[in-house]
């Protein structure tokens, strides 16, 4: 005697199986629409900057002339800025995370400056475009120098290097910190001598990870009014620069006029994604290479 | 300690030291409360900034007229007119655009990942997807414009050369993996315990998914929603390049349309003398956009953290 009629369970069952079997197509198709799209994206830039970078356009100031305009100003710019916002934000991002792991209390305040830190992360960066021009630009008197940019830039990107630091300390086990106050260290001590160097590829990952950020970011830029004029190639803090973002900016906006500022952005991009990659590879390196597991 | 002569000597270099070492520690502590108090200056300083300049704006202009009237004509010589609502609804539709396609591709993209794909094929894949969330928005603005619009132009005859329809499918595509990453967080964090009991069960791959581990992610989910909304509101580049300068008040998206953060661009770029209505209009702007995406980062938290499922 069957208790189970085995083919009515297989009439039900095929249709949902079929149906699983489908969707399962669907999602992988949904999940490689992404990556179509990135291909594409990369395809055509390569494409439109083919013939257009060389060394000369490495190496040339900007003119007028397409063919000899070249993105030296924008590249000094760049790491004029990243000289800003290296130094700046890791002593800010890592004081922070220091303060907030090993010396403040749980409570109102710790929760209060934490909180505040993700708000930030939030916050659009157009909006630290707008404080910027407002504090750095106008009230300090700064113009639309290295310093107001780097600044700007700076307290743009430091949540993620406090966030990442956090989690580079957090990450330290106990055991060091005890036995570092074993041998008599004080608490300074403890954090200099064994959190620091312990936690620090944790550290560096997010300094490298915010430092991409900032290299790609415009809107803060063009909120304060950086130009991509002929100005000359930076040599100080003070001066007045341009950066890749702008560059690719201002000619995207201009191949309105004249078709072969379209391959002049397409070229900067090249240059600009090169770069990120780099860094970001550079990053995952790191984590990987140096990361300690206790 | 061979340099010092005498047991004497040894003690007071002893206590010199432990002088030294307790004045750093004590300095060290307000140091570093100082670096994590730049990160409060810093709010404090977009709040300020942001609200008396809105203030001073305020007395120029209407409250009511800013937020009911649908008319932005700011640089008209002749009866200057500022209302917020043409630049809310560009950003409304273009947002709308971004969601329509980061919602579905982001959550079918996660789903894929946590329930669907190999070991392997997901450690391909996701960090493949997440190069999407690295690129800049510059880039995507340049692509939007020099790509996506021309051949959405062949598609739809009519459209303008700059729309929020392009600009906001491109923003989609920039957000989806904000949406795939953080849902399929939220996915992995339900158990495996509950995917083999409905299994057992008899349930198929994607009933288990529809019926158990979307339900109980779903504040994750949404969470990632809100998130990528209030990305959508504060992106900027890819507007300013794509969506155009005109303020209209439509619903129509094939038309140029301005965004909150593109009028920002715009009159930041034009050179507004300080003092002058169009000048305070710009803060009122920012203002509006601040507190829009704070609210929805807001929510966002308060989703996840509320309606997060204990197991």
């Amino acid at each position: 005697m069957k208790y189970i009629d085995l083919s009515a369970v297989e009439k039900k069952m095929s249709k949902r199986l079929l149906m699983n079997k489908a969707v399962k197509y669907i999602f992988l198709s949904a999940t490689l629409f992404g990556l179509v799209i990135l291909a594409i994206l990369v395809y055509r830039v390569a494409i439109d900057s083919i013939g257009w970078i060389n060394l000369d356009f490495l190496t040339n100031k900007l003119s007028t002339a397409p063919e000899r305009a070249g993105i030296k100003g924008a590249i000094v710019g760049t790491l004029w800025l990243m000289l800003i916002v290296g130094p700046v934000t890791m002593i800010l991002g890592v004081g922070t995370a220091i303060y907030l792991e090993e010396y403040a209390k749980r409570g109102k305040l710790h929760s209060f400056i934490q909180t505040n830190i993700s708000n930030l992360a939030g916050v659009p960066s157009i909006v630290f475009g707008i404080l910027g021009l407002t504090i750095f630009v106008r009230l300090f008197g700064f113009g639309t120098s290295i310093i107001a940019g780097g600044l700007t830039m700076a307290l743009l990107v430091l949540p993620i290097v406090v966030v990442s630091a956090q989690e580079a300390i957090r990450s330290v086990p106990s055991f060091l910190r005890e036995a570092s106050y074993g041998m008599g260290a004080t608490k300074w001590q403890t954090v200099k001598n064994v959190v620091l160097p312990a936690s620090l590829p944790g550290i560096l990952t997010g300094v490298i990870l915010a430092l991409s950020r900032a290299i790609g970011e415009t809107a803060p830029l063009v909120v304060i009014g950086i130009p991509a004029l002929l100005i000359p190639i930076p040599s100080s803090i003070g001066d007045n620069f341009t950066a890749l973002p702008m560059q690719i900016y201002y000619w995207t906006l201009d191949s309105v006029m004249v078709d072969e500022y379209a391959n002049l952005a397409a070229a900067t991009i090249v240059v600009l994604l090169i770069v990120l990659i780099l860094l970001n590879s550079t990053a995952i390196i790191i984590r990987n290479k140096f990361q300690k597991r206790y | 300690m061979a340099q010092h002569e005498s047991v004497k000597e040894i003690i007071q270099y002893k206590k010199k030291r432990t002088k030294t070492t307790s004045i750093i520690e004590k300095i060290i502590p307000s140091l570093l409360f100082l670096a994590a108090f730049i990160s409060v200056l810093t709010t404090v300083g977009i709040v300020f900034t942001l609200i008396f300049e809105t203030v001073l704006f305020f007395r120029e202009v209407s409250f009511i007229e800013f937020f009911s009237g649908t008319v932005l004509k700011p640089l008209s010589p002749v009866d200057p007119q500022f209302s917020i609502l043409p630049l809310v609804m560009g950003t409304f539709m273009t947002t709308l655009i971004a969601m329509l396609v980061a919602i579905p591709i982001g959550l079918t993209t996660a789903v894929y990942l946590s329930e669907y794909a190999s070991g392997t094929t997901r450690k391909v894949l996701k960090p493949l997807i997440e190069v999407l969330a690295g690129i800049p928005t510059i880039v995507y603005g340049f692509f939007a414009f020099t790509f996506v619009t021309p051949v959405l132009r062949e598609i739809i005859p009519g459209l303008s050369a700059t729309n929020a329809l392009s600009p906001g499918i491109v923003m989609g595509i920039m957000i989806i993996p904000m949406v795939a990453s953080l849902s399929e967080d939220a996915m992995n964090s339900v158990p495996n315990a509950m995917r083999e009991g409905a299994k057992a069960l008899g349930a198929t791959q994607l009933e288990v998914t529809f019926r158990v581990v979307i339900p109980a992610a779903i504040s994750g989910i949404i969470a990632s929603f809100v998130l990528g909304i209030s990305r959508a509101i504060g992106e900027t580049m890819i507007v300013t390049i794509a969506s155009g300068s005109s303020k209209n008040f439509t619903f129509d998206v094939t038309q140029s349309m301005q965004t909150m953060t593109a009028y920002i661009v715009e009159i930041t770029s034009g050179d507004a003398a300080a003092g002058t209505t169009i000048y305070y209009s710009l803060y009122a702007v920012a203002m509006t956009l601040f507190v829009f995406t704070l609210l929805m980062n807001m929510l966002a938290r308060y989703i996840s953290s509320r309606f997060r499922e204990v197991y």
